[in-house]
């Protein structure tokens, strides 16, 4: 997804003089071409987070469009007063990128997972808050928020996803986007989380579950009557985020559906509290029971059927 | 009106007074406004009395009659809760009826507590500290990008050099060598609950500045002259660095008995509080 986002990210700053990418001191071999290739485009204001969404902010009121770039947390939690005052207030052309969304950097540890960050926010005032699925997502939703006029959040996961669209899908920034079809169950996927829904769905069907999965890469706003419409077809909905459960795809799925009087029987499928365990994103997944086998398991017992395997599984409820 | 950048010398005194009595007549609205709100402050604006006027009535190429003139200067009020000064000096510059600051921070009315957008002139809401700042760096790298000419003001408050983001904005400025930003730094030495040098001590705040970078003039921040000699950037001139001005100030200054306290961070002028102190400003034309 990280290098979906720079490739998209050249083709925008290569027409639009007004595109500005600020990094707060990261994108070591990331970054490396874009500034030699746009080198009037791009800034390291250093490790400065709340410096680095300020500045952002006064350069978008003289007309540009600034994305500003870092890792996990440092680029929303490090500085929130800073978008909620400055960026969001002012409604600034202020692209907020983020990589390492979710436990992508494994290994490093908590101070380097971007976990509660859905969740905060969505909870500011005119914040676009967009976590693709796939690298096809990222590339095509790029340019879209160039386009749209505001503030905006892009969780992106790690580099090497694999494209998990079929070629052609289109990815409309607000729409849900269907990565499967199927009938019996809904699996709805925010950021990385949609290959793990689409795992867990080719589980499903060894056991006579048919399951559809949706990447909602749009969390705000959130298409709330595609939502409606898509969970009312469904007996049993799950939301699936590398995130709290508070507050992320699932809360804001959960207001969707209350609110549209969507009585399915839904379930949150993310993490409770601070993830546990050292080790890689796939180890850690499994570790918190945040990995295509514990999904399984949790959509067999909505569906009332027993596994083989009970133990592990973990809801929201 | 653009006022151009030098003053023959014959018409400098009468420029003078002038601008004293903009800078008394800021105090006296704010004096009205915050008794009418019953709001605080008070003592965080009539330090920058002085400042406002210089800026207002004699540095910034503004134009009341456009305020978004693409190439007016920028001032950026980011010690948001003198807001009341800034609204004053704007209706007093024409930017606002007068009548709109019976408008503040009342029920129902349209001029917020804390410097807020939707007014004529304010280019940036703040309130919380150590914003502003650091988004002027940020509108000076913009002009500069742009090819413009106009330059960047922010005024700061001595508690707000407490924030970490005031230091960051400060590195990154004189990296980017943004010679069209000026900082003022409005230095009562009374912060929010305490005098500067029993909360955190900033001195030597010059010398802070100075090793971020900046060329740095202290200044007596109620004297005129002074401030219109830093403030210009023609009769002071640097070149690759940003200016800062350390502005000696007095918190309250104007009203003999809310010198220097603290309470006047906070209070509002009640019972013959008002009267008395427009008796001071006044009387002391």
């Amino acid at each position: 997804m990280r290098n979906a986002f720079i490739r998209a990210l050249h083709r925008v700053a290569e027409c639009d003089a007004r595109v500005v990418l600020i990094t707060g001191d990261l994108g070591f071999g990331v970054l490396d071409e874009f500034r030699s290739r746009f080198p009037r485009q791009y800034y390291n204001v250093g490790v400065a987070e709340q410096n680095l969404t300020a500045v952002a902010v006064g350069l978008s009121l003289t007309g540009h469009v600034v994305f500003t770039y870092s890792i996990a947390n440092f680029p929303t939690l490090r500085c929130l007063e800073h978008i909620r005052n400055d960026v969001c207030y002012h409604r600034a052309n202020v692209k907020i990128v983020s990589v390492g969304g979710g436990m992508a950097y494994g290994a490093l540890g908590f101070s380097h997972f971007a976990t509660e960050d859905l969740a905060v926010l969505r909870a500011l005032p005119g914040m676009t808050v967009v976590a693709p699925g796939d690298p096809v997502e990222v590339e095509r939703l790029v340019p879209q928020l160039v386009a749209l006029p505001g503030p905006a959040y892009l969780r992106l996961g790690r580099a090497g996803e694999r494209p998990l669209h079929a070629p052609g899908t289109e990815i409309v920034l607000g729409r849900p986007a269907r990565a499967r079809a199927g009938s019996d169950v809904l699996l709805l996927s925010a950021g990385g989380m949609l290959p793990v829904a689409l795992e867990a769905a080719d589980l499903l069907l060894a056991d006579g579950i048919s399951a559809e999965v949706t990447s909602v890469h749009t969390l705000k706003p959130l298409d709330a009557a595609a939502i409606c419409e898509s969970a009312a077809r469904f007996p049993v909905v799950v939301a699936c985020e590398e995130h709290q459960i508070e507050g992320g795809l699932g809360g804001a799925v959960a207001e969707a559906l209350m609110e549209g009087g969507v009585a399915t029987q839904f379930r949150r499928f993310g993490l409770s509290g601070f993830p546990r365990g050292v080790g890689s994103q796939e180890r850690l997944r499994s570790v918190n029971q945040l990995d295509a086998g514990a999904l399984r398991l949790l959509v067999l017992r909505l569906c009332g059927v027993s596994a083989a395997t009970p133990q592990g599984a973990r809801s929201s409820a | 009106m653009t006022p151009s950048p030098a003053s023959p010398p014959e018409n400098v005194q009468a420029d003078l007074a002038a601008l004293a009595r903009l800078a008394r007549d800021i105090r006296l609205a704010v004096l009205d406004m915050t008794r009418r709100a019953g709001s605080g402050h008070v003592g965080s604006v009539f330090s920058c009395a002085e400042i406002l006027a210089a800026l207002y009535g004699r540095v910034l190429r503004v134009r009341p009659e456009e305020p978004d003139w693409p190439d007016r200067d920028r001032f950026v009020m980011s010690k948001g809760h003198a807001a009341a000064g800034l609204y004053a000096v704007l209706a007093l510059r024409g930017f606002l009826p007068a009548a709109r600051l019976e408008e503040f921070y009342v029920d129902g009315g349209s001029l917020v507590g804390h410097a807020t957008t939707g007014v004529p002139g304010v280019e940036l809401s703040t309130g919380s500290l150590g914003h502003g700042f650091p988004v002027s760096v940020g509108l000076a790298e913009g002009a500069r990008r742009l090819g413009r000419p106009w330059r960047v003001y922010a005024l700061l408050s001595d508690g707000e050099c407490d924030e970490g983001a005031t230091w960051e904005a400060a590195l990154l400025a004189a990296a980017w060598h943004l010679d069209n930003l000026t900082v003022i730094v409005d230095y009562n030495k009374v912060q929010s609950y305490g005098l500067v040098s029993e909360v955190v001590p900033l001195d030597p705040l010059g010398a802070k500045w100075e090793s971020f970078g900046w060329a740095v003039r202290e200044v007596d921040g109620h004297d005129l002259e002074a401030l219109l000699e830093a403030l210009d950037p023609e009769r002071w001139p640097v070149a690759g660095k940003p200016r800062c001005i350390v502005a000696h100030t007095v918190k309250g200054k104007g009203v003999s008995f809310m010198e220097g306290q603290v309470l006047w961070h906070y209070r509002t002028p009640r019972g013959d509080e008002y009267a008395r102190a427009v008796a001071e400003l006044t009387g002391a034309r």
